[in-house]
């Protein structure tokens, strides 16, 4: 499939690219943070590239993560990463597809907006943004997409109570 | 000086209390049953029981042989909010001031388990139950209900609206005995 993209990428950004795999024939490339933008530009300006169609960003949290079907010692510890971003990438020209992943920190979950590249990830970062907190730096406008404003914490992140409500109006008569 | 309050002007005061009071039952009697064939749903459709709502409201069920004949799309034109769907902590707002700008007396039914109690959507966003923010008169059951469990729901309503036991009927009648004390100094 796109197995020559991911080559491409590879020997044109090998510093930037901390590891490749393939998952159900999708080709996956892990990106360094700070190299981001500059492989996200690359393959949407490079004429064999030509990476049109943003398909989605969105967020993983691996927090107490255990795998299915996989090695017990693939699980998530304390001090591993703990979000992933996932940006997939289309070329409608030459109908290949990419994903990238970026690896952040619980402490330090930012990396930079992919936005000025693609206006569709507008929205996806925000939504991002509002289910994990995952700030997107140079975002246009970074508000929360889904939930109200007064709505604390990400109800996305494992972390966050499964029970937990936070109501915007109850009836007075109700105590 | 001073009126004198003899045992039979009591009585007889008593006895034209008595039959106001009847009078006024037969007034509100023949209000209540004009009310419940008579009634202007809101629908407040917000997820897929809509479609059964439509199929309710459509010829084969017919919701009209009941007398809620026209789906009004103003609440104020309204005096029966049905919420059909799931309604999120989100919407609340929007559902509360939708019910107080209907007119009074008005009824609610919750139509399907998500607006009765959330349903499956035990999280974050949905709310536990339309009741949480408005008071529910009648609740129906099912994911989604059968048009017939509706039917069903509108008969129970239209009891309850005869026997004026609906929420705002209650809160109405209460408000009006308050008054009428404070009026005449009396608890």
């Amino acid at each position: 499939m796109a197995k020559k993209v991911l080559d491409a990428l590879v020997a044109k950004h090998g510093a930037a690219i901390v590891k490749t795999e393939q998952i159900h024939g999708d080709e996956v490339a892990w990106v360094k943070r700070e190299a981001l933008v500059a492989v996200a530009t690359w393959l949407r300006d490079d004429a064999a590239m030509a990476f049109d169609y943003p398909v989605f960003v969105t967020a993983i949290d691996r927090l107490d993560w255990k795998p299915l079907n996989r090695p017990p010692s693939e699980a998530w510890t304390e001090g591993q990463p703990r979000f992933e971003v996932c940006v997939q990438l289309r070329s409608s020209k030459h109908k290949h597809r990419i994903r990238l992943k970026v690896a952040l920190a619980e402490n330090d979950a930012k990396l930079p907006s992919l936005t000025p590249l693609w206006a569709g990830f507008n929205w996806q970062e925000r939504e991002t943004f509002d289910m994990y907190g995952i700030k997107f730096e140079g975002h246009p406008d970074l508000r929360r997409i889904y939930m109200y404003e007064e709505f604390v914490g990400h109800p996305l992140r494992k972390d966050y109570p499964k029970d937990k409500r936070q109501p915007l109006v109850r009836r007075p008569d109700l105590a | 000086m001073g009126v004198e309050l003899t045992s039979t002007r009591i009585a007889d005061a008593a006895a034209w209390a008595k039959h106001v009071r009847e009078k006024q039952n037969i007034v509100d009697g023949a209000t209540n049953w004009g009310r419940k064939f008579s009634l202007f749903t809101y629908p407040f459709v917000t997820a897929c029981c809509g479609m059964e709502f439509m199929s309710v409201a459509a010829p084969k069920y017919d919701l009209a042989r009941f007398g809620a004949e026209f789906p009004r799309f103003s609440p104020r034109q309204s005096d029966l909010l049905m919420i059909v769907g799931t309604i999120t902590e989100k919407q609340g707002p929007a559902l509360r001031r939708v019910w107080e700008q209907m007119a009074e007396p008005k009824w609610v039914i919750a139509f399907g388990v998500c607006a009765s109690t959330g349903g499956f959507y035990q999280n974050y966003s949905a709310m536990p139950g339309a009741d949480q923010v408005i008071p529910v008169d009648v609740y129906i059951p099912g994911c989604p209900p059968r048009p017939e469990q509706v039917l069903d729901a509108l008969l129970l309503l239209q009891d309850r609206i005869q026997q004026g036991t609906g929420h705002s009927q209650l809160r109405l009648a209460r408000e009006k005995a308050l008054a009428d004390a404070a009026l005449t100094g009396h608890e």
